[in-house]
């Protein structure tokens, strides 16, 4: 176990040393936008006592390393301060948002993780037949379609010819699970097309690729048939990668949802963001650039962590 | 013809082939070919690569590697053709009544499974016996193969046993749905010949046994001499000869047999040592960067001018180690390198143009040691200009002599290698070489790739060579018949040492140390009953000790 657990510890490492980095950037990257806080705040009013008192007041003046560490010690204990815009607390609107889009991209994942995975394995048991250009096209048709277009294509078709679900997808905690299901169904929709082509097309090369081994023409002369072939001797030897890419995807369906939220107004951290950055509230927006870094940081971090976990030779070693 | 279980007739395969630049064609590989085995017996298949034999044998089990596909003919196993059952006939056949055992067993094992499960995933997928006796008899199998710990054998993964016990184990894997047939695909090409021994023996007492029918697919008719009761020899996909192994070993009829048989004919007369050597190895102590313990210890040899020093051992003894730190790819931690009377810089980054033409390079793999999309007249062209500044008219007189030396003609000069064969591959490769007029060229296992009689022919062009240019070759091989064909002196390495040094012939006779002794006595010879002679031998002296 032992070569295994020094690589965990050293992804796991790493990981956290390329979280800190990140907030340092994106710490800097708000500073050395023109102007400041106090002057967001003030706007057209700033007269320059109200400037100077301001600064003062928000701690302005301190060094920006001292900044920085306040910033994060703060958003290590869930503090992200107040939003200038409405002087809320910004860890409680996130937190609400943060749970919108978890549960937007929990369902989608449901859907397009094993779908795309089983379309990946069903393309290479028909390779080069119709069923694998049937789905490679679908899929590749879909990818390259651009979101909205989608969005607003299943919206046009399902919601407002076939009038299925509502066409605004808003959510509520006083609504119960299949009402909020039934008001999701439509981003998730077009979610599982965006993320779908990606994966399976992953799953399908990182399979095909293992099929060329010397160990599945000793499963096929043992007389198993294709489909066993693959699952049982070729799947296992291709987790990693598809691992992979499928963490990829879920990130992308954490941090990447902003076009999707906005088409349908759903209430998740992606149109939270847009709203704040639009307005220059610069807090809000550090406080999202850090938890979406998180959200990637971490799901990549999983997926190294899995690939170690299924290398035979790191687990069992001589 | 009622008793054969296994009856081919008049098997043709064809595959299809794709020469650059040109439509696909259609090309048979095997043209009708004909034979019986009964059971119980062994048949050998021999030939060189393109033979076909590999085909034909996966072939009795209805199976075609890439495009390759069975075109016409019948294969009758226990009375019944397996060519008309369809698909789903031939599933029911395979890892049931006939089993394969493939060349690279470290390569045909699922990394990602235990052997135990590898091993009798036939025999329960076929339910010719139920899990738990399926276990035990891989257990049984594993003992009789002579693999440590049969118990617990099965519980590890491929990559925590090591290729001989590997090969045992995909024995193992064939015999464990007691099948009617098995077929072997070079199952000891892949090992050292010491290795080779033991499971060659493991091979044969397995299927003396079990009274299964196997084929016995390899290159190496000593080999296949001590365990085939009949031999095919086969070429270009056609039936050379057939016979009893006896009949083919001390009287083949034809002269492709007699050449197969009479192979390594060189005959070469080793030359004294000179007071000057041109490589003189003091010392060398090495290891790769980033490991804790040393793959050379104190090495120390000398190479004459002109002379052949035969560096011999098997995988991991480090004698590509010592090439590595010659060539000053690899800077040893203690020692020295003098070569044509001056101390070589240990890094490659401190050493001359002079000392890189000086001394050249010829590799195992001619096929990955050249630009595949360089033709061979900028192939062997670089050095000229690199090293001599040749252009023109003057560059490509140099190359026609060149391409004389390695006996191609200069209508070579404008093909590809993918247009080469093995052989010709080889040759370019030995003239890039010679093309710096080096003193020294290091040549690392060249023929090792090669058909024994294509090899052959490589290596008497180097003697010649060696004649004509008074070059002296470092020649690192695991094979100790080319040993005696070419050198005048002989370093045995094991374990990263130099256990036995001298001349050929001090090398080469008694007494012996125990590792040459086991190295020596490994090499199979073309003779009936040699491997039990060995083993007989050993066995008894190991009760004498």
């Amino acid at each position: 176990m032992a070569p295994a657990l020094k690589l965990l510890v050293q992804r796991v490492a790493l990981g956290l040393m390329l979280l800190f980095l990140v907030s340092a950037l994106i710490f800097v990257g708000t500073q050395i936008l023109p102007g400041d806080v106090a002057q967001s705040i003030l706007g057209q009013s700033a007269t320059p006592e109200a400037l100077a008192n301001l600064r003062q007041e928000l701690g302005l003046n301190e060094p920006a390393l001292t900044r920085y560490f306040d910033w994060l010690f703060n958003a290590l204990q869930g503090d992200f301060g107040t939003a200038l815009t409405n002087g809320q607390d910004i860890a409680h609107s996130v937190g609400n948002r943060l749970k919108n889009t978890l549960f937007l991209a929990f369902w989608a994942a449901v859907i397009a993780v094993p779908l795309a995975i089983f379309l990946g394995l069903l393309a290479v048991r028909f390779r080069d037949r119709w069923p694998d250009k049937l789905i490679s096209t679908v899929t590749l048709a879909s990818i390259s379609i651009p979101e909205f277009l989608i969005g607003y294509l299943i919206m046009y078709f399902v919601a407002v010819k076939l009038r299925w679900f509502p066409s605004v997808a808003m959510i509520n905690d006083g609504m119960s699970l299949g009402e909020k299901l039934s008001s999701i169904a439509m981003p998730v929709m077009v979610l599982t097309l965006v993320v779908l082509a990606h994966m399976m097309r992953m799953t399908r090369a990182a399979i095909l690729n293992v099929m060329q081994s010397a160990y599945i023409e000793t499963a096929e002369l043992k007389g198993l048939n294709r489909f066993q072939v693959i699952y049982r001797h070729a799947f296992p030897n291709s987790i990693a990668p598809i691992v992979n890419v499928v963490m990829l995807n879920l990130a992308y369906l954490v941090v990447g949802v902003v076009v999707v939220e906005v088409v349908f107004v759903y209430p998740g951290m992606g149109q939270y963001l847009v709203d704040h950055v639009s307005k220059r509230d610069v807090p809000v927006v550090q406080a999202c650039g850090l938890i979406f870094a998180a959200v990637y940081i971490g799901l990549n971090m999983v997926a190294d962590v899995v690939s170690i976990l299924t290398n035979p030779r790191l687990r069992h070693p001589k | 013809m009622g008793d054969a279980m296994l009856d081919v007739r008049d098997l043709k395969i064809g595959a299809t082939a794709y020469p650059p630049g040109e439509p696909p064609q259609e090309i048979e590989i095997v043209h009708g070919v004909s034979f019986q085995l009964e059971k119980g017996k062994v048949l050998g298949l021999i030939g060189e690569s393109g033979a076909g034999k590999s085909t034909i044998g996966l072939a009795a089990l209805g199976y075609g590697r890439g495009g390759v596909e069975i075109t016409g003919g019948e294969v009758w196993i226990n009375g019944r053709d397996i060519l008309k059952g369809g698909m789903r006939g031939l599933r029911k056949l395979r890892g049931a009544e006939v089993t394969y055992v493939a060349q690279s067993a470290a390569a045909a094992f699922n990394p990602a499974k235990k052997l135990m499960e590898q091993v009798t995933e036939a025999a329960i997928h076929h339910n010719r016996f139920p899990k738990s006796e399926a276990e035990a008899r891989a257990v049984t199998l594993f003992a009789k193969l002579g693999l440590p710990d049969p118990e617990t054998f099965g519980n590890r993964y491929p990559h925590q046993v090591s290729g001989g016990q590997l090969q045992r184990a995909m024995t193992a894997l064939a015999l464990c749905p007691e099948p009617d047939l098995v077929v072997f695909d070079e199952p000891t090409t892949a090992l050292d010949v010491t290795t080779q021994i033991d499971v060659l023996a493991a091979i044969k007492e397995a299927i003396r046994d079990t009274g299964v029918a196997a084929l016995y697919i390899t290159h190496d008719l000593a080999v296949v001499a001590q365990v085939s009761d009949d031999i095919m020899v086969l070429r270009n996909g056609d039936k050379v000869e057939y016979g009893s192994t006896d009949q083919i070993i001390n009287a083949p009829q034809e002269d492709y047999t007699r050449a197969l048989v009479s192979v390594r004919s060189i005959e070469h007369e080793e030359q004294p040592p000179t007071p000057d050597p041109v490589l003189r190895v003091s010392g060398i102590t090495a290891r790769y960067k980033g490991t804790p313990f040393d793959v050379l210890h104190d090495v120390s040899v000398d190479l004459h001018p002109g002379q052949t020093l035969a560096v011999v051992g098997e995988s991991g003894s480090g004698k590509s180690t010592l090439a590595r730190v010659i060539t000053g790819l690899l800077p040893p931690r203690s020692g020295e390198i003098e070569f044509a009377g001056r101390t070589l810089s240990p890094a490659l980054e401190g050493r001359s143009r002079e000392d890189l033409r000086e001394l050249q390079m010829i590799y195992q793999m001619a096929d990955v040691a050249m630009n595949p999309r360089q033709t061979v007249g900028t192939i062997i062209g670089r050095p000229l200009e690199f090293y001599f500044g040749l252009k023109g008219k003057e560059k490509r007189r140099r190359l026609k002599e060149l391409l004389d030396e390695i006996e191609m003609g200069d209508g070579f000069i404008d093909r590809y290698p993918a247009e080469l064969s093995g052989g010709q591959k080889q040759r370019v490769c030995i003239a890039r070489a010679l093309a710096a007029k080096p003193k020294m060229i290091i040549c690392d296992e060249v023929t090792s790739a090669l058909d024994p009689l294509v090899a052959d022919g490589i290596l008497k062009l180097l003697l010649n060579l060696q004649k004509i240019e008074n070059v002296a070759f470092l020649f690192i091989t695991h094979d100790i018949a080319t040993v005696r064909a070419i050198a005048d002196s002989i370093a045995v390495m094991y374990r990263g040492k130099v256990v036995r040094y001298g001349s050929k012939s001090q090398v080469l006779s008694p007494p012996f140390d125990d590792y040459t002794d086991l190295l020596l006595s490994s090499v199979p010879e073309m003779k009936l009953g040699w491997l039990e002679e060995v083993i007989a031998h050993r066995k008894m002296e190991s009760a004498g000790n």
